[in-house]
Protein backbone atom coordinates (compact mmCIF):
# COMPACT_ATOMS: atom_id res chain seq x y z
CA UNK A 1 0.00 0.00 0.00
CA UNK A 2 1.07 3.57 -0.54
CA UNK A 3 0.34 6.75 1.38
CA UNK A 4 -0.53 9.94 -0.50
CA UNK A 5 0.67 13.24 0.98
CA UNK A 6 1.60 16.74 -0.27
CA UNK A 7 5.07 16.98 -1.77
CA UNK A 8 7.75 18.85 0.19
CA UNK A 9 11.03 20.45 -0.79
CA UNK A 10 12.81 17.35 0.55
CA UNK A 11 10.99 15.20 -2.08
CA UNK A 12 12.24 17.23 -5.04
CA UNK A 13 15.43 15.32 -5.74
CA UNK A 14 13.60 11.95 -5.79
CA UNK A 15 10.78 13.41 -7.94
CA UNK A 16 13.24 14.95 -10.35
CA UNK A 17 15.26 11.73 -10.58
CA UNK A 18 12.18 9.55 -11.22
CA UNK A 19 10.91 11.94 -13.89
CA UNK A 20 14.30 12.17 -15.58
CA UNK A 21 14.61 8.38 -15.60
CA UNK A 22 11.19 8.08 -17.33
CA UNK A 23 11.27 11.06 -19.70
CA UNK A 24 14.97 11.61 -20.32
CA UNK A 25 14.63 15.31 -19.40
CA UNK A 26 16.02 16.90 -16.27
CA UNK A 27 13.81 19.80 -15.10
CA UNK A 28 14.40 20.48 -11.37
CA UNK A 29 13.29 24.15 -11.62
CA UNK A 30 9.92 23.03 -13.04
CA UNK A 31 9.31 20.66 -10.12
CA UNK A 32 10.42 23.36 -7.67
CA UNK A 33 7.73 25.67 -9.15
CA UNK A 34 5.10 22.97 -8.57
CA UNK A 35 5.53 23.51 -4.81
CA UNK A 36 3.84 26.95 -5.18
CA UNK A 37 0.91 27.26 -2.74
CA UNK A 38 -1.78 27.52 -5.46
CA UNK A 39 -0.67 24.19 -6.94
CA UNK A 40 -1.47 20.68 -5.84
CA UNK A 41 1.64 18.54 -5.81
CA UNK A 42 1.19 15.10 -4.24
CA UNK A 43 3.49 12.15 -3.77
CA UNK A 44 2.81 8.46 -3.21
CA UNK A 45 5.13 6.94 -0.66
CA UNK A 46 5.68 3.22 -0.08
CA UNK A 47 5.54 1.92 3.49
CA UNK A 48 9.36 1.95 3.45
CA UNK A 49 9.29 5.67 2.71
CA UNK A 50 10.40 5.41 -0.93
CA UNK A 51 8.85 7.57 -3.66
CA UNK A 52 6.39 5.44 -5.67
CA UNK A 53 4.98 8.26 -7.80
CA UNK A 54 3.72 11.82 -7.93
CA UNK A 55 1.02 13.99 -9.50
CA UNK A 56 0.84 17.74 -10.03
CA UNK A 57 -2.04 19.99 -10.96
CA UNK A 58 -3.81 23.28 -10.43
CA UNK A 59 -7.27 24.83 -10.68
CA UNK A 60 -7.22 27.34 -13.55
CA UNK A 61 -10.15 29.48 -14.70
CA UNK A 62 -10.64 30.84 -18.24
CA UNK A 63 -7.51 29.16 -19.54
CA UNK A 64 -8.13 28.93 -23.33
CA UNK A 65 -11.60 30.39 -22.78
CA UNK A 66 -12.78 27.48 -20.60
CA UNK A 67 -14.45 27.90 -17.18
CA UNK A 68 -12.57 26.74 -14.08
CA UNK A 69 -11.26 23.18 -14.19
CA UNK A 70 -8.65 21.17 -12.36
CA UNK A 71 -5.69 20.64 -14.67
CA UNK A 72 -3.40 17.66 -14.31
CA UNK A 73 0.05 18.83 -15.40
CA UNK A 74 2.03 15.68 -14.71
CA UNK A 75 1.78 12.19 -13.29
CA UNK A 76 4.54 9.60 -13.00
CA UNK A 77 4.66 6.23 -11.30
CA UNK A 78 7.80 4.20 -10.65
CA UNK A 79 7.66 1.30 -13.16
CA UNK A 80 8.52 -1.09 -10.28
CA UNK A 81 5.22 -0.27 -8.57
CA UNK A 82 3.01 -0.10 -11.68
CA UNK A 83 -0.26 -2.05 -11.90
CA UNK A 84 -0.67 -1.74 -8.12
CA UNK A 85 -3.07 1.17 -8.17
CA UNK A 86 -0.52 3.89 -7.33
CA UNK A 87 -1.53 6.02 -10.33
CA UNK A 88 -5.21 5.63 -9.54
CA UNK A 89 -4.62 6.54 -5.87
CA UNK A 90 -2.74 9.70 -6.93
CA UNK A 91 -5.40 10.59 -9.49
CA UNK A 92 -8.22 10.14 -6.98
CA UNK A 93 -6.41 12.17 -4.30
CA UNK A 94 -5.89 15.06 -6.74
CA UNK A 95 -9.52 14.82 -7.95
CA UNK A 96 -10.71 15.03 -4.31
CA UNK A 97 -8.65 18.21 -3.81
CA UNK A 98 -10.07 19.71 -6.99
CA UNK A 99 -13.60 18.95 -5.77
CA UNK A 100 -12.80 20.61 -2.44
CA UNK A 101 -11.60 23.64 -4.39
CA UNK A 102 -15.07 23.79 -5.97
CA UNK A 103 -14.44 22.60 -9.53
CA UNK A 104 -16.42 19.86 -11.23
CA UNK A 105 -14.17 19.17 -14.20
CA UNK A 106 -10.71 17.67 -14.53
CA UNK A 107 -8.59 18.20 -17.61
CA UNK A 108 -5.22 17.21 -18.99
CA UNK A 109 -3.15 17.10 -22.20
CA UNK A 110 -1.60 13.85 -23.37
CA UNK A 111 0.86 12.89 -26.08
CA UNK A 112 -1.37 11.02 -28.52
CA UNK A 113 1.40 8.51 -29.25
CA UNK A 114 1.76 7.68 -25.54
CA UNK A 115 -0.80 4.89 -25.36
CA UNK A 116 0.10 3.94 -21.79
CA UNK A 117 -0.82 7.29 -20.26
CA UNK A 118 -3.78 7.76 -22.64
CA UNK A 119 -5.16 4.38 -21.55
CA UNK A 120 -4.61 5.28 -17.90
CA UNK A 121 -6.68 8.47 -18.12
CA UNK A 122 -9.34 6.66 -20.19
CA UNK A 123 -9.56 3.98 -17.51
CA UNK A 124 -10.32 6.75 -14.99
CA UNK A 125 -13.33 7.65 -17.15
CA UNK A 126 -11.82 10.58 -19.05
CA UNK A 127 -12.90 11.19 -22.66
CA UNK A 128 -11.89 13.71 -25.37
CA UNK A 129 -12.48 17.24 -24.06
CA UNK A 130 -13.90 20.28 -25.86
CA UNK A 131 -10.53 21.62 -27.08
CA UNK A 132 -8.14 20.53 -29.78
CA UNK A 133 -4.49 21.27 -29.21
CA UNK A 134 -2.70 22.92 -32.14
CA UNK A 135 0.94 23.76 -32.57
CA UNK A 136 3.61 24.70 -35.11
CA UNK A 137 7.30 25.18 -35.54
CA UNK A 138 8.00 28.94 -35.47
CA UNK A 139 9.29 30.08 -38.83
CA UNK B 1 -15.92 7.67 -38.50
CA UNK B 2 -17.30 4.89 -40.66
CA UNK B 3 -16.37 1.31 -39.79
CA UNK B 4 -16.90 -1.63 -42.10
CA UNK B 5 -19.79 -3.89 -41.11
CA UNK B 6 -17.43 -6.73 -40.10
CA UNK B 7 -15.52 -4.35 -37.79
CA UNK B 8 -18.68 -3.17 -36.09
CA UNK B 9 -19.88 -6.77 -35.64
CA UNK B 10 -16.46 -7.75 -34.29
CA UNK B 11 -16.67 -4.97 -31.69
CA UNK B 12 -20.26 -5.85 -30.76
CA UNK B 13 -19.47 -9.55 -30.38
CA UNK B 14 -16.22 -9.05 -28.44
CA UNK B 15 -17.71 -6.52 -26.03
CA UNK B 16 -20.88 -8.54 -25.47
CA UNK B 17 -18.89 -11.72 -24.75
CA UNK B 18 -16.32 -9.84 -22.63
CA UNK B 19 -19.10 -8.51 -20.37
CA UNK B 20 -19.22 -11.97 -18.81
CA UNK B 21 -16.37 -14.31 -19.78
CA UNK B 22 -18.17 -17.24 -18.08
CA UNK B 23 -21.09 -16.94 -20.45
CA UNK B 24 -21.36 -18.77 -23.78
CA UNK B 25 -23.38 -17.28 -26.65
CA UNK B 26 -23.90 -18.66 -30.16
CA UNK B 27 -23.60 -16.63 -33.36
CA UNK B 28 -27.41 -16.77 -33.56
CA UNK B 29 -27.79 -15.39 -29.98
CA UNK B 30 -25.45 -12.50 -30.77
CA UNK B 31 -27.05 -11.85 -34.17
CA UNK B 32 -30.47 -11.60 -32.56
CA UNK B 33 -29.22 -9.28 -29.83
CA UNK B 34 -27.81 -6.78 -32.35
CA UNK B 35 -30.32 -7.35 -35.14
CA UNK B 36 -27.68 -8.43 -37.67
CA UNK B 37 -27.09 -11.37 -40.04
CA UNK B 38 -25.98 -14.50 -38.19
CA UNK B 39 -24.13 -15.76 -41.27
CA UNK B 40 -22.02 -12.61 -41.33
CA UNK B 41 -21.50 -12.77 -37.58
CA UNK B 42 -20.35 -16.43 -37.73
CA UNK B 43 -17.53 -15.39 -40.07
CA UNK B 44 -16.57 -12.50 -37.78
CA UNK B 45 -16.49 -14.86 -34.77
CA UNK B 46 -14.10 -17.19 -36.62
CA UNK B 47 -11.74 -14.24 -37.16
CA UNK B 48 -11.98 -13.33 -33.46
CA UNK B 49 -11.29 -16.98 -32.55
CA UNK B 50 -8.18 -17.10 -34.78
CA UNK B 51 -6.96 -13.96 -33.01
CA UNK B 52 -7.35 -15.70 -29.64
CA UNK B 53 -10.03 -13.37 -28.32
CA UNK B 54 -12.90 -15.85 -28.25
CA UNK B 55 -13.12 -19.61 -28.16
CA UNK B 56 -15.77 -22.12 -29.05
CA UNK B 57 -18.12 -22.89 -31.84
CA UNK B 58 -18.36 -26.69 -31.70
CA UNK B 59 -20.89 -27.28 -34.49
CA UNK B 60 -23.51 -24.89 -35.81
CA UNK B 61 -25.16 -24.44 -32.39
CA UNK B 62 -21.84 -24.20 -30.53
CA UNK B 63 -21.39 -21.15 -28.40
CA UNK B 64 -18.52 -18.72 -28.05
CA UNK B 65 -16.99 -17.24 -24.94
CA UNK B 66 -14.43 -14.50 -24.37
CA UNK B 67 -10.92 -15.78 -23.53
CA UNK B 68 -8.88 -12.58 -24.06
CA UNK B 69 -7.61 -10.08 -21.52
CA UNK B 70 -10.12 -7.26 -20.98
CA UNK B 71 -7.50 -4.86 -19.64
CA UNK B 72 -4.92 -5.54 -22.35
CA UNK B 73 -7.22 -5.63 -25.39
CA UNK B 74 -8.07 -2.27 -26.92
CA UNK B 75 -10.73 -1.33 -29.46
CA UNK B 76 -7.87 -0.87 -31.95
CA UNK B 77 -6.83 -4.52 -31.56
CA UNK B 78 -10.27 -5.55 -32.83
CA UNK B 79 -10.53 -2.84 -35.50
CA UNK B 80 -7.12 -3.92 -36.85
CA UNK B 81 -8.44 -7.46 -37.45
CA UNK B 82 -11.00 -6.19 -39.94
CA UNK B 83 -9.75 -2.87 -41.34
CA UNK B 84 -6.64 -2.43 -43.49
CA UNK B 85 -3.60 -1.27 -41.48
CA UNK B 86 -3.17 2.53 -41.67
CA UNK B 87 0.26 2.32 -43.35
CA UNK B 88 -0.70 -0.35 -45.87
CA UNK B 89 -3.00 1.59 -48.19
CA UNK B 90 -2.07 2.07 -51.82
CA UNK B 91 -1.02 5.48 -53.05
CA UNK B 92 -3.93 7.49 -54.47
CA UNK B 93 -3.56 9.19 -57.86
CA UNK B 94 -2.35 12.76 -57.47
CA UNK B 95 -0.86 12.18 -54.03
CA UNK B 96 2.62 13.18 -55.23
CA UNK B 97 1.48 16.67 -56.21
CA UNK B 98 1.77 19.60 -53.80
CA UNK B 99 -2.00 19.75 -53.27
CA UNK B 100 -2.30 15.97 -53.03
CA UNK B 101 0.47 15.90 -50.40
CA UNK B 102 -1.13 18.71 -48.38
CA UNK B 103 -4.51 16.92 -48.43
CA UNK B 104 -2.83 13.69 -47.40
CA UNK B 105 -1.25 15.40 -44.35
CA UNK B 106 -4.73 16.49 -43.17
CA UNK B 107 -6.15 12.98 -43.68
CA UNK B 108 -3.17 11.44 -41.87
CA UNK B 109 -3.76 13.81 -38.94
CA UNK B 110 -7.36 12.58 -38.68
CA UNK B 111 -6.25 8.92 -38.89
CA UNK B 112 -3.65 9.43 -36.15
CA UNK B 113 -6.20 10.92 -33.77
CA UNK B 114 -8.69 8.14 -34.53
CA UNK B 115 -6.04 5.49 -33.96
CA UNK B 116 -4.87 7.09 -30.69
CA UNK B 117 -8.47 7.09 -29.46
CA UNK B 118 -9.14 3.47 -30.41
CA UNK B 119 -5.81 2.37 -28.92
CA UNK B 120 -6.47 4.12 -25.61
CA UNK B 121 -9.83 2.49 -24.89
CA UNK B 122 -9.49 -1.02 -23.45
CA UNK B 123 -12.43 -3.42 -23.32
CA UNK B 124 -12.33 -2.99 -19.53
CA UNK B 125 -12.62 0.80 -19.83
CA UNK B 126 -15.41 0.48 -22.39
CA UNK B 127 -17.43 -1.89 -20.20
CA UNK B 128 -16.79 0.09 -17.01
CA UNK B 129 -17.61 3.54 -18.40
CA UNK B 130 -20.22 3.21 -21.16
CA UNK B 131 -19.91 6.68 -22.74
Amino acid sequence: MVAIRPAQASDLSAISALDERLTGFSKPAYWQDMLAPERHFLVAESDRGALAGFIAGEVRAWEFGQPAAGWVFAIQVDPKTRLKGVGTALFEALAARFRQAGVTRLRTLVDRKDHLILSFFRAQGMVAGPSLQLDMELP
Amino acid sequence: MKLQTATRLGLYATLELARDPERTLSAADLAERFGVSSHHLAKVLRTLATAGLVQGGRGAAGGYRFIGNRRRTTLMDIVALFEPAPGSRAKEPGEDTEIGGALQRVLTEIDEIAEATLRSVSLETMLKHPM
